[in-house]
């Protein structure tokens, strides 16, 4: 009856249309409520992972225009922002939920060009929960005195903030939301692999109304983070990416008395039970690795399965990883899109090399991959250890390693056995282990009988080498007040 | 000769956790089944269907005219598949056989006390004979909810061996009622019990118990099967019965198929819908692929 590896009833594609969106050719900076040319006049390209075109020429921003937007930002903040009521202000910030709702395709469809990630996701995830963001801390703009009773809370001034290009809409969003809800105003710097969705979110700004200077966005590399970082007039510096680079902001703003939250990498501890809900757990494990690519600083990244069930768990992780569909992320059925950049792509093959080259046993998938664009198949090791480097290092792609161990103990030493500490998840059917093991692990987060759950009203943030402070939640918006 | 029996049951217990069974739902649901892949679903899951009609006022007259429209479900697209199989009360079987004669159309009959199951064995293997004697190919029986939830798997365990054993060369489906047993965990265990017993397949519902089928009931059935045939080699099938009338649905239940048990179990041999109503929306949406036009209900007929 049953013929051996018959294929059958495969799906056909069934792309997101693009014909609603509109992107203009050119992209300037966003000062002081208007498009603003770079002062040096040069320009860099943002391409589409996933077809190696040209999307769109970006303004490269330097020290000029940096200030520029800071002054800006500082004008708007001693002006208008500071000086109208609280509740005037969460108004704004309503807006711009609401206006992201509106154009939720629009912007959905633009992640995906731009960042490569699959159009289920950025539709599903990335977008609605930006809204989401700005409407709960818009909540909280005139109840600052409710959320923090009897310690006068007051805004920074203005806020220099530097965002990834794994999340791009919904990491501005983390920023910018809670810096307008208690009174800062904003300068922001999008990834120059993936600034369009912020462009869209400056149209939104301007069209939501909010006052000259309140938001400013200049887009450029690091070098133009750097020049936010170092500004003398930025109050607050937040960040999100490699831990490389945070320790550098550190350095920077020591004595200085600047502000800073760092959200910074992470080698999760993904850890199995033999008594959790086996199946359950293996698309828990699926969640944690291949959500956008690996392109998670919380992906869990680093597999642990109790011994019984070691050989269970993985054939039934290999058996689930022959059901990713590899390609376009704008086809509505992709579950893994394009990785991000071409640079990104060699850093994850450089890792499986490695891998391999330490005696790790490979596994990925047999999906077929488009022949142009940058793209990587869900990939699992075994035979690895707490010594190997795909086990030590953030990859940041979709690279799991898996290891077995034997007690609780156990599994919590190594677990912790890492200069990172951001996120864990741990599975099992028993409520009171499940307890134990929340309190014992070194992580900012940590999930239980699920992975990447994500909610503005839940802080967000890592011990260790993973980062300084708390985004989301009251936490989050604390870090945007002084007391 | 009902004591016969000589297996026993042995059951490690899996967990089942709501939560992620519903994820993994969602993640198959926002699959987008178009075009060509439609169409071949479609034509699929008509392929599956058992028609069903299970009520008191079944007549012989009822019955026959639902044989027709298993074997003609749309005469104006001859080319179409017949349904699976016409599954009626055991009373009413010989009717069915002779009205599918030739036609490839197989006869299910509900058997042992269908739907409550409150009859002692003896009866119930008096009634799954009756209908094996008159041509039945499948039985679908049902387990006894009550001892279950008393704790006494051995009795579930023996009364399924003790049915299939009544069966003969007629495949047994197994009816968990699935909407009487409260928990995911306690759908897994039925599931277990019922193929270490022999089932041939697994079903979910009678059809006359809400909820009857749904996603993530059946999602934790085919788990079950999943696990049994890494351990043996051996294939189960699946039968979700029951509140499934949109074949949008059904195609979401076939995606679920193929991503948790692959396309070996693609073919009505090894997966079914219990259902009477979803063969006309099926219907509905074929001639609207091939058409363009959706039809109204009174151009597909109701037996």
């Amino acid at each position: 009856m049953a013929k051996k590896d018959e294929k059958k009833w495969d799906l056909v594609s069934a792309p997101e249309s693009t014909s609603h969106i509109e992107l203009n050719k050119k992209y300037d900076h966003f000062i002081n409520g208007k498009w603003v040319k770079p002062s040096s006049g040069e320009y860099f390209d943002t391409v589409n992972p996933a077809t190696e075109e040209k999307l769109a020429s970006v303004a490269k921003g330097n020290e000029n225009d940096v200030d520029k937007a800071v002054k800006a930002a500082r004008k708007a903040y001693e002006n208008v922002w500071s000086k109208m009521p609280a509740n005037e202000r969460g108004k704004y910030v309503y807006r711009i939920a609401r206006l992201i709702q509106e154009r939720a395709r629009e912007f959905s469809v633009i992640e995906s060009l731009d960042g490569g990630k699959p159009i289920r996701e950025s539709r599903d995830v990335d977008v609605p929960l930006a809204a989401n963001h700005f409407f709960y801390n818009a909540g909280w703009a005139d109840k600052l005195d409710y959320a923090f009773p009897n310690r006068k809370a007051k805004p920074h001034g203005v806020a220099g903030q530097i965002i990834p290009w794994n999340f791009p809409l919904l990491m501005a969003a983390w920023k910018i939301a809670p810096a307008l809800a208690t009174g800062n105003t904003v300068v922001l710097k999008p990834a120059e692999t993936t600034p369009l969705t912020a462009m869209k979110l400056a149209e939104v700004i301007a069209d939501a109304g909010l006052p000259e200077g309140v938001v400013n966005f200049v887009n450029g590399y690091g070098d133009t983070g750097a020049s936010i970082v170092n500004h003398g007039d930025v109050n607050k510096v937040a960040f999100t990416g490699s831990t490389g680079v945070g320790k550098i902001i550190q350095k920077a703003i020591a004595g200085t008395g600047k502000k800073a939250t760092l959200e910074l990498g992470g080698k999760a501890a993904n850890i199995i039970f033999a008594d959790a809900a086996i199946d359950q757990a293996v698309e828990g494990i699926i969640n944690g690795i291949y959500f956008n690519q690996g392109h998670v600083c919380c992906a869990g990244s680093r597999l642990f399965i109790q011994e019984s069930v070691f050989d269970e768990v993985v054939e039934k992780l290999k058996f689930r990883m022959e059901n990713l569909v590899v390609g376009d992320p704008l086809d509505k059925n992709t579950d893994i899109g394009a990785i991000n950049s071409k640079s990104q792509l060699k850093t994850i093959k450089d890792y499986i090399k490695i891998g391999k080259e330490e005696g790790g046993s490979f596994f990925e998938t047999k999906a077929s991959l488009p022949k142009k664009g940058f793209w990587c198949r869900p990939t699992l090791f075994t035979d690895v250890s707490q010594s190997s480097r795909i086990v030590q290092e953030e990859i940041f792609g979709p690279v799991l390693a898996a290891q077995s161990f034997r007690t609780v103990d156990e599994v919590i030493s190594k677990a912790n056995n890492t200069p990172y500490g951001l996120s864990a998840g741990v599975w099992t059917d028993k409520g009171s282990r499940l307890f134990n093991m929340t309190t014992q692990m070194n992580a900012g987060v940590v999930w239980g009988n699920t992975y990447n759950k994500f909610d503005p009203a839940s802080p967000f943030g890592g011990y260790k080498e993973s980062g300084i402070g708390r985004e989301g939640g009251l936490h989050g918006l604390g870090a945007y007040l002084k007391f | 000769m009902s004591k016969k029996s000589t297996k026993k049951l042995n059951i490690t217990p899996v967990y089942i956790d709501q939560v992620g069974i519903e994820d993994r739902v969602a993640r198959i649901t926002s699959r987008s089944i178009k075009k060509d892949t439609k169409v071949e679903g479609l034509k699929m899951a008509l392929n599956m269907i058992d028609l069903t009609t299970l009520e008191g006022a079944d007549t012989v007259q009822k019955v026959k005219q639902l044989c027709n429209k298993a074997m003609h479900p749309h005469p104006s697209m001859p080319d179409l598949p017949t349904t699976a199989a016409v599954c009626v009360y055991p009373t009413l079987v010989k009717t069915a056989v002779d009205s599918l004669k030739g036609s490839g159309v197989k006869v299910a009959s509900v058997a042992t006390a269908f739907p409550a199951g409150h009859s002692p064995l003896e009866v119930k293997i008096a009634d799954t004979k009756l209908a094996v004697d008159n041509g039945a190919h499948e039985v679908d029986m049902v387990i006894s909810r009550g001892k279950f939830h008393q704790g006494e798997y051995n009795f579930v365990f023996d009364e399924i061996c003790a049915i299939k054993e009544a069966c003969g060369k007629a495949r047994l489906k197994v009816i968990l009622e699935t909407g009487e047993l409260g928990t995911l965990d306690a759908v897994r265990l039925a599931s277990d019990i019922a193929i270490q017993a022999g089932a041939d397949f697994i079903k979910t519902s009678t059809g006359k118990i809400s909820p009857a089928a749904t996603l993530p009931v059946t999602l934790t059935m085919l788990y079950a099967i999943r696990d049994h045939y890494i351990k043996t080699g051996e294939m189960i099938g699946m039968k979700p019965a029951g509140g499934i009338s949109s074949a949008k649905l059904a195609l979401h239940y076939l995606r679920m198929v193929k991503e948790i048990l692959g396309d070996k179990w693609l073919d009505n041999h090894w997966f079914r819908f219990g259902a009477s109503r979803l063969a006309n929306d099926i219907l509905m949406q074929i001639v609207k692929q091939e058409t363009g036009a959706y039809q109204a209900a009174p151009y597909f007929t109701k037996d």
